[in-house]
């Protein structure tokens, strides 16, 4: 099958998905317990009050004209407003953004940047001491939730050694040292995951590539051990990286819900866990339809990117 | 060179390796001697025994001679461990002993019953899926992929906000989420067997469908489930975890672990281990479940039990 078929297919299967994506979060509101007019006017509103409100959110219609209603909102920019302090979510979001984004890019420059030399050191003499140091040190992170990571590192660097700072954020635009500051411990605890899953999984991918026919012969032209791991063996060993680094988006948006949580990060995940406590459901849906939507985005590039990169693939035409 | 396992969680050890090795390295020789080819090994019998545990005080929490996980004021707050108070009260005065035992009950009954539900549903359909590759399976996981294509944790906030904060809302949100993931597994294993000799034998001897889905394929296909089963345990546990540590899981003031850690959080400076011993008990509760986990998958299938 052609690259360009391939590509078609998978567009033509994205379509779908965004659609039941889109219809989930626009039912998420509709099983909400209760009348959303109520909520947002207080228990005291008037019947032609909750109508009117009914009227703006449209709820007054059927509901497939509820959703195609909401959807063209949506695609105009229009997710609704905070009822708390009437900002539009789409500002809220656009605020909030660039520190989730922030946060994301330095949590997996960190988990790259110690994963992949540790796995070509690992991975050049499998069961040396370091490779099952760093094996084991890889099973015990996995199984450390991000909340337990976070406490235990604001105990360490913020409470018992003052390095790092718990809370206190400082936009980038305003103070870069100082925001580096503030983003370092959540950056690292949402690297953690990240980084033994991309540890392991590029362990064994370079075992098995030095495996290779073509390996033992470089090998045998004398090349040293370090050019070989860099240059031959790093970049046929590193096609499952990409992909499960695309997969891993979705746990690190759940992970930036909890970390900026804990360290009071004005981003997109705590906008999200507040307006939840608040019970602001526009500005919950429209983050929510957000996420879902950059979620489903994000995988499909780099399930493109995979498949351009990757020629067996292209040809083959498989993962669907 | 030994042949590593395929999704790279462990090594094959040395010969002769075994469970005995104590010393600085202690975690590092447990990992090794728990993966010998031959035997589960000690950890893994280890992992088993506190799970055990967890769960024999779970279950008997009620039965236990200890103080009410609830009240408030038993002692002055924060007093620190090793008094009266075993492992020392929090910040209202509550016994932490007592709130560690009946959170073990959260952690656990979310953590089975909602990887029941999914193995229930997930496994069915996944076995529909994998026998009946046409249609029905394009269907069922087109249907799956759309609940995968949600970030985990942001649908279980969801499904709890919008059905209620309560144990029961707890387990429906993670068990739900559950089914897409495990339908998969199961999927991809029923596929496996489907073409294996003995079903295509069946085939020929005349039996239904439904004969061979039950008595020929489903029974191959339980055990290795089983030991994904318990690392989809530890995963569910600490989703329920993650909620109730944004308070979003069971109401205050019942105990449960990322609830305790929460909110001992803020006395940190003073009295960390109001934080840390939740934190320290849920760790070695998902590691446990991990490590089971893992090492019956690496002993059932040899080349590591592809996904």
């Amino acid at each position: 099958m052609s690259a360009v078929g391939t590509i078609g297919r998978k567009i033509l299967y994205l379509i779908p998905v965004l659609f039941a994506v889109t219809v989930l979060t626009f039912l998420l509101i509709k099983l909400l317990p209760g009348d959303p007019a109520v909520d947002i006017l207080g228990p005291g509103a008037t019947p032609a009050a909750v109508q009117e409100i009914h009227h703006q959110l449209g709820l007054d219609k059927p509901l497939p004209a509820q959703y195609v209603h909401w959807l063209g909102n949506a695609v105009h920019g229009n997710l609704g407003q905070s009822y708390q302090n009437n900002q539009s979510t789409v500002s809220a979001l656009r605020q909030r953004l660039p520190v989730t984004i922030e946060l994301i890019i330095l949590s997996q420059l960190i988990a790259f940047a110690i994963a992949v030399p540790l796995a070509l050191v690992a991975a050049t003499k499998p069961n040396g001491l370091v490779d099952r140091l760093a094996t084991t040190a890889a099973f015990g992170f996995l199984a450390i939730p991000d909340f337990i990571l976070g406490v235990v590192l604001v105990f360490v660097f913020a409470v018992h050694w003052h390095v790092f700072p718990a809370t206190g954020y400082t936009y980038l635009t305003a103070n870069p040292v100082l925001n580096l500051k503030a983003m370092t411990l959540p950056a690292v605890t949402l690297a953690m995951a990240s980084l033994a899953v991309y540890f392991r999984l590029l362990r064994t991918d370079l075992i098995a590539t030095l495996q290779q026919d073509y390996i033992a012969m470089a090998r045998s032209k004398g090349l040293s051990t370090r050019y070989i791991m860099v240059r031959h063996a790093l970049r046929p060993s590193s096609f499952s990286l990409a992909t499960v680094s695309g997969l891993q988006v979705g746990a690190l948006i759940g992970g930036t819900f909890i970390t900026e949580s804990i360290f009071a990060l004005p981003g997109v995940g705590s906008l999200a866990v507040q307006s939840i406590y608040s019970r602001d459901y526009l500005v919950v849906q429209g983050t929510v339809l957000v996420i879902a939507v950059g979620y489903v985005g994000i995988n499909f590039v780099i399930d493109l990117l995979y498949t351009v990169l990757d020629p067996r693939i292209r040809r083959a035409g498989a993962i669907a | 060179m030994p042949a590593p396992s395929p999704d790279g969680l462990v090594s094959e050890a040395p010969a002769g390796r075994d469970g005995q090795t104590t010393g600085v390295l202690a975690l590092g020789a447990i990992v090794v001697a728990g993966t010998r080819r031959r035997g589960l090994g000690i950890a893994f019998w280890l992992c088993v025994g506190w799970i055990g545990l967890v769960i024999l005080l779970a279950v008997f929490a009620g039965a236990l001679p200890l103080h009410s996980p609830d009240a408030t004021g038993l002692g002055p707050p924060r007093v620190a461990p090793g008094g009266r108070f075993w492992l020392g009260t929090d910040d209202l005065g509550r016994d932490m002993l007592a709130r560690l035992i009946y959170g073990a009950r959260v952690s656990m009954i979310v953590g089975f019953s909602s990887i029941a539900i999914g193995l229930v549903v997930g496994g069915t359909l996944g076995l529909i899926a994998g026998y009946y590759k046409g249609r029905i399976g394009t269907v069922i996981m087109g249907v799956v992929d759309v609940f995968l294509a949600f970030p985990a944790l942001v649908l279980a906030l969801a499904i709890v906000t919008f059905l209620g904060q309560s144990l029961q809302n707890v387990v429906i949100a993670i068990g739900f989420l559950s089914i897409a993931p495990i339908a998969r597994i199961i999927r991809s294993s029923t596929i496996a067997f489907s073409e294996r000799e003995f079903v295509i034998a069946a085939r020929a001897l005349g039996a239904r469908n439904f004969r061979i889905v039950t008595k020929e394929i489903l029974p191959n296909v339980v055990p290795p489930t089983l030991a994904y089963a318990l690392v989809y345990v530890a995963v569910a546990i600490v989703a329920e975890g993650g909620l109730s540590f944004l308070g979003l899981s069971v109401k205050p003031p019942t105990a449960s672990w990322g609830g305790m850690i929460n909110e001992g959080k803020t006395f940190l400076p003073q009295a960390p281990y109001i934080s840390l011993l939740p934190a320290a008990v849920m760790f070695i509760t998902v590691l446990a479940f991990n490590f089971a986990g893992d090492s019956l998958r690496t002993r059932l299938d040899p080349r590591g039990g592809a996904a």
